[in-house]
Parts: C-alpha cells; sequence; structure tokens
C-alpha cells in the first residue's frame, strides 16, 4: 500500500497529476502556494500568473479547448478573479476548469478572513470542500467529473488548516465509491480541440439571458444529483447532537462528539436540502459547525429546516476541538486568550531596513502594500500607515495626496513590492500620469527580485519561470517610463543609503511623478537568485554555440 | 484514556521547528501509525514564534480526526527556543511533559543547529516508535553530509532524556 505524507496542496497537486490536468496556473498566495510548485515538481506544466484575474482567464481559454486546467490562488485572490468568474459560470467549459480557493480563517497570513462560500452562491458554481489530505486527493476527481458533466468551472475551497496540515494519502481510487479517482492510475490529459459556440461563450446581453437560465437549470441538476452523491454522507449515531458540518470543522467536530450523528457536506454548493431535512428530523437536536460565516445554516435555515448555527463569536477566528465542544454547550462564556509569541520581524540583513528607516525619520505618511515589507508597519519602524489590498498602495495614495492639504500632501508616499508591483501596480500607475495630484507622487517599488513573502516565487519582472527558467523579464523601470511618469530612478538603498535618502528628499520636494525603484535582492533569495542566472547565462551560451538548440526549452535544474 | 500521543513543537523561525515534526510525523508514518501533522507557514518565516502539532495513533487502527492538539491535551512539548517555553506552556496536559532546550548540555551538541534532532532523540525515548524510523526519517530529511551529525545529535538526546528518567546526571562522552 502506498501511504504518502502529504500537505493538502500536494495531495491537490498529486490529483491535478493523477487526473490528466494539462495546466496548473495561479498567482502565489499563502496558503495556497505549493499546490502550483508541487504541480510542477512532479511534472506537471506549472506557470505563474501576473495575477489571478489573468490566470484565470488563461486557464477558462484552456478548458474552452477541452484541456483539464486547475487554478489556485488564496481566498483575497478570487475578489481579483471574480469578475472573469461570475461569466464564466455563464459560458461555461468545454473541459474541466477547477478553482481553488484557499481561505485562511483566523488570518495566519491574510489581511481579511472572508468566507468565499460566498462566491459559490453569488457566482452559481458548485463548490466541494475536502477535510483533508485524502480527501483533497479524493475530491478533486469529483471536482473534475462534475466540472465535464455540467461544463462548468468548479470552486475547490480549501482552507488554511486543509492546504498546509499533513495526513496519510493513499493515492488512487479505494474502490469504496466515495472517491472518483481512477483504481488503475493516472488518466492521460485529453485531447485538446477548438469548437466554435458563439452563443455560448460570447456573452453580450442576447446570449447572456439564456445562458443564466441554463446555468440555473445545471444547478438545480447538480443539487439532485448531490443528494445520493458519495461526497456527502450520513454517519449514524446518536441522536443529540446531530451535527452538519464540512472540511476540517467536521475532523473536530467528530472527535469533540464521537457519539453524535453527521451529516458531512463535501459539496457546499448546490446543497442537498432533502438529505439535510431528513437528516434533520432524524435527530433531536442538529447543530451546524462551520468555520467563518454561518453560510450552511443559513441556506438550510432559509430552506426552512431548523438547525442551529454556532454563537455569533465563533464566527471569528479558526475552530478547533475546544471550541467545537464550546459551541455544542452552547458556552459563550469567554474564551481564553490564545499564546502571544515573537511577532515575525524584516530578516536582519533585509535591503528594506534602510527604506523604513528613511520613511521614518522623514516622518512620512505612507501608504503600504501586501508582502513581506508589509513588516514595515511593526516595530522598530511602524512606517507604514495603511494596508488594505494587493496594489492598492498607488491609489490610496493618490486619493491622500489628491485631499490633503499641500503640505501634508507632500510628505505622501505609495510603497509596493515587485511582484505586487506587477499584480495590480501598474494601473494604479496609469492613474497617476492619468490624474496627477498638485503636489505630484512619489512611489517607491521595493524590488527584492522575488515574491518573498509567499517562499520566494518568480514573477515577470524577475524573467524566470515559475521552474526558474529564463523568460521575457519585464523592466520595471521601463514601464514606469513608458507610462509617463517625469523621473523614474534605480538605487540599492542598501549599499547607498544615504544616497537613497536625498534622493527621496528630493523627490518629496519636487511637484512632478517619481518612482524610485529601490533594488536588491532578498536576503534569502539571492544565493538562489545567483544560481538561476548563472544556469541562464550557461544556457545562452551553449544556445550561442550550438543556434539549433533553442535555449528555453532545455530543461533547467534548480538543484 | 487517548489512542492518540499528542506533540506540540514550538521554537522561532529557522530553528528547524518544522523539519523536526516532518521527521517526527515520516517517523510515526513509517511506523505504521496514522498520523497528522499541523502548522500555520507564512509570516513564521520570518524569525517570529513557531509552533508545530503532530498527532499519531499508538496502535495501526487509531485514527486520528483533527489535524491540530487541543489546547491542554499535549502529551509531549518540545521547546527549541528557553523563551518560547512559557508562550505554549497552555498546549501542554496535566501529566504532559517538556523537553525544552536546557536538557541537553550545549557543549555536547556536535552543532548547535542540531539542537532540533538532539530533542528527537530526547522525545523518542518517550515513545513506543522503533529507533530505525526516526533515523530513517532523519535520513530522508537531511542532505546526506548532516547525517552523521544529526545522527550523534538524536543518540545524545535520547542518552540524556533516559539518564534525565532513571534520575541521574547524564555520563560525559560521546
Amino acid at each position: 500500500m502506498d501511504r504518502q505524507l502529504l500537505s493538502g496542496d500536494e495531495a491537490v497537486a498529486l490529483a491535478a497529476f493523477h487526473a490528466g490536468v494539462s495546466l496548473g496556473t495561479g498567482y502565489p498566495g499563502t496558503p495556497s502556494t505549493e499546490i502550483l510548485e508541487a504541480f510542477d515538481a512532479l511534472g506537471g506544466r506549472a506557470q505563474w500568473a501576473p495575477n489571478e484575474k489573468v490566470a484565470l482567464e488563461v486557464g477558462l481559454g484552456a478548458a474552452f479547448a477541452s484541456a483539464r486546467v486547475i487554478v489556485t490562488m488564496k481566498h483575497v485572490g478570487l475578489n481579483v478573479a471574480a469578475d472573469p468568474l461570475f461569466t464564466a459560470a455563464y459560458t461555461g467549459v468545454s473541459g474541466a476548469l477547477i478553482v481553488v480557493s484557499a481561505d485562511d480563517p483566523g488570518m495566519s497570513s491574510s489581511q481579511n478572513e472572508q468566507d468565499n462560500r460566498r462566491y459559490a452562491i453569488a457566482a452559481g458554481l458548485p463548490m466541494l470542500e475536502p477535510s483533508d489530505s485524502q480527501e483533497a486527493y479524493d475530491f478533486f476527481f469529483t471536482a473534475v467529473e462534475v466540472s465535464e458533466r455540467w461544463k462548468l468551472p468548479v470552486l475547490y475551497r480549501m482552507t488554511t488548516r486543509v492546504c498546509h496540515s499533513k495526513s496519510v494519502v493513499t493515492p488512487a481510487g479505494r474502490g469504496d465509491g466515495a472517491s472518483a479517482a481512477p483504481a488503475m492510475g493516472p488518466t492521460p490529459a485529453p485531447a485538446t480541440h477548438f469548437e466554435h459556440d458563439i452563443s455560448g461563450r460570447v456573452m453580450i446581453p442576447a446570449n447572456a439571458r439564456p445562458a443564466h437560465r441554463r446555468l440555473r437549470a445545471k444547478l438545480a441538476e447538480i443539487a439532485a444529483w448531490a443528494e445520493a452523491a458519495p461526497i456527502n454522507r450520513v454517519e449514524r449515531g446518536g441522536p443529540d447532537p446531530g451535527i452538519v458540518t464540512s472540511g476540517v470543522a467536521y475532523l473536530h467536530a467528530v472527535e469533540a462528539a464521537p457519539q453524535a450523528s453527521f451529516l458531512k457536506l463535501g459539496m457546499t454548493h448546490p446543497l442537498p436540502l432533502g438529505l439535510a431535512r431528513s437528516f434533520a428530523a432524524s435527530v433531536d437536536r442538529t447543530v451546524v459547525i462551520e468555520e467563518g460565516d454561518p453560510v450552511l445554516a443559513d441556506a438550510l435555515r432559509a430552506a426552512g429546516i431548523a438547525v442551529e448555527p454556532g454563537a455569533e463569536m465563533y464566527r471569528f477566528g479558526e475552530l478547533d476541538v475546544a471550541r467545537v465542544r464550546r459551541i455544542l454547550a452552547r458556552d459563550t462564556s469567554p474564551e481564553p486568550a490564545p499564546a502571544r509569541g515573537k511577532p515575525p520581524e524584516l530578516c536582519p540583513a533585509c535591503p528594506y531596513h534602510t527604506v523604513y528607516a528613511t520613511i521614518r525619520k522623514l516622518d512620512l505618511i505612507a501608504a503600504g502594500d501586501i508582502g513581506c515589507y508589509s513588516l514595515g508597519v511593526l516595530p522598530p519602524y511602524q512606517a507604514m500607515d495603511t494596508c488594505v489590498a494587493m496594489g492598492a498602495s498607488i491609489g490610496v495614495g493618490l486619493g491622500l495626496r489628491h485631499a490633503l492639504p499641500p503640505e501634508e500632501a507632500r510628505r505622501v508616499v505609495s510603497i509596493i513590492g515587485d511582484s505586487t508591483f506587477v499584480h495590480s501596480g501598474i494601473s494604479g500607475l496609469v492613474e497617476m500620469a492619468y490624474n496627477p495630484p498638485e503636489t505630484g507622487h512619489v512611489v517607491i517599488v521595493l524590488d527584492n527580485g522575488t515574491t518573498a513573502m509567499t517562499g520566494q516565487q518568480e514573477h515577470p519582472a524577475t524573467g524566470r519561470r515559475l521552474d526558474h527558467g529564463p523568460t521575457a523579464r519585464l523592466s520595471i523601470e521601463g514601464i514606469a517610463s513608458a507610462i509617463g511618469i517625469d523621473s523614474v530612478t534605480v538605487i540599492d538603498p542598501y549599499a547607498d543609503p544615504d544616497g537613497f535618502e536625498s534622493l527621496l528628499r528630493e523627490r518629496l520636494a519636487a511637484p512632478g511623478l517619481s518612482v524610485i525603484v529601490a533594488r536588491r535582492p532578498c536576503i534569502l533569495a539571492a544565493a538562489d537568485i545567483r544560481r538561476y542566472e548563472q544556469q541562464a547565462a550557461g544556457l545562452r551560451a551553449a544556445a550561442a554555440a550550438s543556434p539549433e538548440q533553442a535555449a528555453f526549452d532545455l530543461p533547467l535544474s534548480t538543484d | 484514556m487517548s489512542r492518540i500521543v499528542n506533540v506540540v513543537l514550538a521554537g522561532l523561525g529557522g530553528q528547524g521547528v518544522i523539519k523536526a515534526s516532518d521527521i517526527l510525523a515520516d517517523a510515526a508514518l513509517r511506523a505504521g501509525r496514522d498520523v497528522k501533522k499541523a502548522e500555520v507557514h507564512g509570516m513564521s518565516q520570518r524569525g517570529g514564534s513557531v509552533t508545530s502539532d503532530v498527532r499519531f495513533g499508538t496502535a495501526p487502527e487509531d485514527r486520528v480526526l483533527s489535524p491540530m492538539v487541543p489546547r491542554g491535551e499535549a502529551d509531549f512539548l518540545v521547546v527549541l527556543a528557553a523563551s518560547e517555553v512559557e508562550v505554549t506552556r497552555a498546549s501542554l496536559g496535566p501529566d504532559g511533559v517538556i523537553l525544552a532546550p536546557d536538557l541537553i548540555p550545549e557543549a555536547d551538541l556536535p552543532n548547535k543547529r542540531s539542537l532540533n534532532v538532539a530533542l528527537l532523540g530526547a522525545l523518542s525515548s518517550h515513545l513506543d516508535l522503533p529507533v530505525d524510523a526516526f533515523l530513517e526519517a532523519m535520513r530522508a530529511a537531511l542532505p546526506e553530509r548532516l547525517h552523521a551529525v544529526n545522527e550523534r545529535a538524536f543518540e545524545l538526546g535520547r542518552r540524556v532524556a533516559s539518564a534525565a528518567a532513571a534520575g541521574r546526571v547524564p555520563e560525559d562522552g560521546r
């Protein structure tokens, strides 16, 4: 028996590889990042997109061509991808499109704890929720089956504990009907082809009106299927309590109340309301144990099924066994304070120390962004005044400049990392050139040559692909100049802190528009970056020596 | 009585907490047990507090449910940084055992960075997992050039833990 200890992320990657997924794309975001890295390591085709919207669009195109595709992102990434997502529910797909939303209840590494089960309801898409790594593997095949049968994208909701916990996985089907995984080993990728379907895929209003009706009809069919699908199951125990649950909350609940009866939902949209109704009727008391918002409880109560949600206090943060015990006991007394350990900080040799020391010294108003450099908000610098969403530093900085009196407006800077700049900072820079504040504005791009916070992933401005092999490099300073920014300067703030300070003072005093690219490799990534560059140089030399070899097609060793 | 062994490992980013919990979980897997391991990645990479929970069955048929050790139910708390003992003490059960860095004589440690494996050695002397499962898991998790030094660290941990259990001062020697 081939038992492996895998994280949920690794299990999804393995399932995607076994299910004949021919393309994986996404944008790094904790806790989803490792899925595509593991898919690449297995030999799958995995690539980072500049942001989640582009990733989903690339995935949708591939699925229009009948491919099986996985697109990965963290929960807030789905906000970025929401525009194509909602209409992809109308167009549907020809192959399979599995969109992983990795939610972060408790916000271990996120700016909010939005519950993306709401997206399944809002967009009208089926949603599957595994509880552990075995289910993360098994359910993926069901997701592919549902996606291909109803020709719809499927949302695959994981949470921090499902993504990052490791548990035992036996790959390939267990033959018990609970898994759609093939018992005989990996499935080859289906052949791709294109068929015109203008009325199905061109969502002008005349086509979108019937498409919306088709979507609702598909959801009704899926709801009927879900009533008897093995992915939703009743585990019969005693009559009090009966527990309706999904995801990792199910495991906490079984441990907290082993004597209970369970309705364990693997598909949380659309819901098997008939199954839920008969389950609730079969027990004395039905409690919904769910992490985050009362999504299941609200849906069941709206359907007239008498269920009891957890108290409002349990909406916040993750659940665990102790909290589930409290919910079942209707205990709303104050909870013990969680242990507060040492907070994270910028690495001792981080090139950003100089930048934050200068911002603090000059007493600036700093519109910040998402990344390692968010740690500039913590002591000793406390040099960040806003942090809202990927790319928001530039727009928020511009708004502050527009609204504040000139002497205060001149103290506003926007601070954004290299990967974040490519993700969604570029359109902010376009806005800056288009609607410049009267006092001008200064954007500092902290370019450490990697997506550092999520574990040093590549992005378009590193000039390397997900597998660290060479590709075209986006020039941050080049794009700033092309957008029409008056003055664009590249400086190493670590090598020349005094030069950085005088440059920043000068630009703040000037009325124009400035971009300062503060460039120095992440201290954690520097050695790897040097190695990748040497490998790329070696490939270029080899290609020059024998031009018939296409350098970019050569595999790169990253060991 | 619980049929699940609950271990919480704690320390600071960069100390090898996650590596130690990977080795422990793999050792349990190699011993044929059901095992789950949970930790929070991300921010902890930047020098902050790191904890990792490992739970495994005492027999092959025992199933682990929640991946997280319930607060106050850890059988063992393995702490790599003295500063983290008080921070994580609440995870420990009433009869739980703390294995802290002061257990390992620093002078005897073949390499300071092997403290995680030395404490795993100490933990192993409390568990009914085969020593070979630990050593195989350690070798699978670390590059070959680090095997010898970590085998010595593991052995040191086992020696001091069994000496401590026997209530005597360990003999020096390697």
